[in-house]
């Protein structure tokens, strides 16, 4: 089978036979999207079980006073008997919070949304969507999604390393990050892996987008979700490779005891830090933030594209402003290069940087509220079907909303200044990412499931699941804003110990019930998900009557993916066209 | 990455050329990243010594810098002659690109060498530090090139390239420009400035 394996490649249509080939090792680019899917759904739960002890922590910070060891209930005896010195009668040391706040943030950021957006299904639909029988390069792909696997694993790792995990945040700040315990050396290692996987993932689809369009597809009729992949693919490239760059410094720094990040005379540990000295902790930001700005519309845009294309398939009318949506996803791919330092206002930066910065940050609000508009608009006067896939959409746009309005007061460097390291932060990034991106992403499963499997999710649970995601999800993001704004800080495991942090503890209590709710929340999604494999209801070629491409072949599509060659005769979204004889007209239907 | 594949590509470029201008792009962020770090701690920081020219051995670098702009020469040299189908010239120019390669590695370990006899060390300072980090990626560089030069010169040996069909040696080509290219920003900004 080796021989088949080798020469399978996007010209060659011969599928391999052996399960490891097939299925383990396998170069087609549905089989590594849907590996990529199953795995980034595996780190989000583990990323989310590491948020739901940190909200245990924070909803009972401190024993009371009536608290009797002897009498634990069942939660505090769990939580004893399985880290008896991490958590010790059920309350966290200082330094496993650290841990699991920067692993959560790393896991659910870079295992998580992104490599389920950007990977899974951009492999997934997007050679389908622009008539492509696999990627440009297969095997660079195949490569990709291992190198991400063994990235993923050297990240868990840093867990069993002497001192426990990275508990530098997920931004690992310099200098603490470069005193900080072993952990963080696998973190370096771990990231510089998934950087290279991403490369490879961000070549691929650029080649592939560029190149291998099937006939009559041009650029101005590809379906947004493809332009959308392509921009993130751009961020990715350019953006990621400073962060490496970062990353290379920090390990070196850690290592081969270089001091890039170490300013002259460092007092550590009420000494002294023996080092020539000289570096800048700020240098660490500003290589930091210019990859971790781009990187929140690599979260945001397939979200976007997600989004656009289960609107568009659910109102049965074209899309408002499909040049304009395109255009403003291109320039905010342009402008998220200019804006990081944002986060940095509080570093001591001068004035008139910080206002250079400001601008540029208010700016790039005004693609990302085009693109809102324009969503928005596509819902007037369409005939709106309320299945699954449209809730989660339909979902998106006001939260997602929410995400980006919270952010400006963050952007005005004056109103930064009270709101900087609060949970308002927190709370504004989350709606941008959890109920905006990740709620895009769902709907996007649902959308997409029956090309994957054949058949669709069963609908009435998953609108459980849409209820049981977005209510809770409002109950645990919302009260951080409001804490935010009373000066609740961020990164403290005993909140309580400030007397400033009282007032609002008790909306804590609130948020740890929603989010142990939205756990459970869960469940009928991950039931349906393996329940409809065998059980849902069959799925023709196009089950939602939708207009593009990836519609066009065999659910699930065969090795090669198209039974016939594509050929592309109009724009992606015509709906309701008058005079048509149905109310879609597929991009490859001639004339 | 075949023939056919250059005539269905919607760009006319292969997909194996476009891949590698966008590796490059990647690339260039990378080096661009390290440098202007280097470049911003250089003027911006109070305790980055310079050692005087005399003790970074410009003469050896600048040779240095020759070895690796004509092995750049050789390499579109070899890149004709299997455009005109002349496998033993194109061998014979890949080999001196790959002569060259190996001279520019041999001198850089004596430089290495030599600099940190002389004190010049990854951590002793900031410059000594900036100094290893950057030239010695480019050296991973290099090397990582000269591994592709063996494999195309055994691919071209084997007849694997044809006046119409040899993406490969264009996209190892271009790849061993840009190394070159990082090294004749390097040389300046460590060496002379």
């Amino acid at each position: 089978m080796k021989d088949a394996h080798g020469h399978a490649g996007a010209h060659g249509h011969v599928e391999p036979q052996s399960f490891i080939w097939k299925y383990v090792f396998s170069v087609d680019h549905k089989v590594i999207g849907i590996q990529y899917l199953v795995t980034s759904f595996l780190f989000l739960l583990v990323g989310f079980s590491m948020m739901l002890l940190m909200r245990w922590q924070l909803a009972i910070p401190t024993p009371a006073d009536d608290f009797d060891p002897e009498k634990l209930g069942m939660i505090r005896s769990l939580l004893n008997w399985m880290w008896p010195e991490k958590m010790p009668y059920g309350f966290m040391d200082p330094e496993f919070y650290n841990q699991l706040g920067a692993m959560h943030g790393t896991i659910m950021i870079f295992l998580g949304v992104v490599p389920l957006g950007v990977a899974a299904f951009g492999n997934y639909v997007l050679p389908l969507q622009i008539g492509a029988p696999d990627m440009a390069f297969p095997r660079l792909n195949m490569m990709s999604y291992w190198t991400y696997f063994v990235g993923g694993i050297v990240l868990m790792a840093s867990f069993w390393a002497p001192g426990g995990a990275p508990q530098s945040g997920w931004t690992s700040y310099a200098p603490l990050s470069v005193v900080a315990p072993a952990g963080q050396t696998y973190w370096l290692i771990g990231m510089v892996i998934i950087i290279t996987s991403s490369l490879f993932g961000a070549i691929n689809f650029i080649v592939t987008t560029l190149n291998m369009r099937a006939k009559g597809m041009t650029l101005g009729r590809m379906p947004v979700f493809c332009w959308a992949q392509l921009v993130t693919a751009v961020l990715l490239l350019l953006a990621f490779p400073v962060l490496e760059a970062g990353a290379l410094l920090q390990l070196l720094d850690r290592v081969a005891h270089t001091s890039f990040y170490i300013p002259k005379d460092m007092i550590y540990g009420a000494t002294v830090f023996p080092r020539a000295g000289g570096g800048s902790p700020i240098l660490w930001q500003h290589l930091f933030w210019f990859l971790a700005h781009p990187e929140v519309y690599v979260l945001l845009l397939p979200a976007f594209g997600i989004v656009a294309e289960i609107i568009a398939t659910n109102t049965r009318k074209p899309l408002f402003g499909y040049k304009e949506l395109v255009g403003s996803l291109i320039v905010i791919g342009i402008l998220s290069f200019v804006v990081w330092a944002h986060h940095m206002f509080l570093s001591g930066m001068r004035t008139s940087l910080a206002n250079l910065f400001v601008t540029t940050t208010m700016t790039i609000s005004i693609p990302s509220v085009a693109v809102l508009t324009c969503l928005l608009l596509s819902l007037r006067g369409g005939s709106i079907r309320f299945n699954t896939p449209m809730l989660f959409a339909l979902a998106f746009l006001p939260m997602f909303g929410i995400g980006g309005l919270t952010g400006l007061p963050l952007g005005f460097a004056p109103t930064d200044m009270h709101l900087h390291d609060t949970y308002y932060v927190i709370g504004h990034f989350h709606y941008v990412v959890a109920p905006g991106s990740l709620v895009a992403l769902m709907g996007g499963l649902y959308y997409w499931y029956p090309k994957m499997f054949g058949r669709k999710m069963n609908e009435t649970l998953g609108k459980v699941h849409f209820w049981l995601t977005i209510i809770p999800m409002n109950f645990v993001f919302f009260p951080l804003l409001i804490q935010g704004m009373w000066g609740m800080q961020r990164r403290l495991a005993v909140p309580t110990d400030q007397w400033h942090n009282l007032p609002v503890q008790g909306w804590s209590m609130m948020i740890g019930i929603a989010a142990a709710v939205l756990f459970v929340g869960q469940i009928p999604f991950v039931f349906n998900f393996f329940w409809s494999l065998r059980n849902g209801e069959k799925a023709a070629e196009n089950p939602w009557n939708s207009t593009t491409l990836e519609w066009a072949c065999p659910s699930p599509p065969p090795h090669g993916n198209f039974t016939r060659e594509p050929e592309v005769f109009r724009g992606p979204y015509e709906y309701s066209v008058p005079g048509h004889k149905s109310d879609y007209w597929p991009q490859d239907e001639a004339a | 990455m075949s023939t056919a594949a250059i005539a269905e590509t919607n760009t006319g470029i292969s997909n194996a050329k476009l891949g590698t201008w966008t590796f490059l792009a990647s690339e260039i962020m990378l080096f661009g990243g390290l440098i202007s770090a280097y470049v911003i701690l250089r003027s911006g920081s109070a305790h980055m010594v310079v050692p005087p020219r005399s003790m970074m051995g410009v003469p050896l670098a600048t040779f240095n810098t020759f070895a690796l702009i004509t092995s750049s020469v050789t390499m579109v040299l070899a890149l004709a002659a299997i455009q005109e189908g002349n496998v033993q010239r194109f061998a014979r120019w890949i080999g001196c690109t790959i002569g060259g390669g190996l001279i520019f590695l041999i001198v850089k370990a004596y430089e290495y060498h030599h600099k940190w006899e002389e004190g010049i060390t990854l951590s002793s300072n900031l410059f000594g530090s900036f100094y290893y980090t950057l030239t010695g990626l480019h050296v991973l560089h290099v090397t990582g090139g000269l591994v592709l030069m063996l494999y195309i010169l055994v691919a071209g040996l084997r007849g694997r390239f044809t006046p119409a069909s040899h993406d490969r040696v264009e996209s190892a080509g271009l790849y061993w420009h840009f190394v070159d290219l990082v090294w004749v920003i390097l040389f300046p900004i460590l060496y002379l400035l």
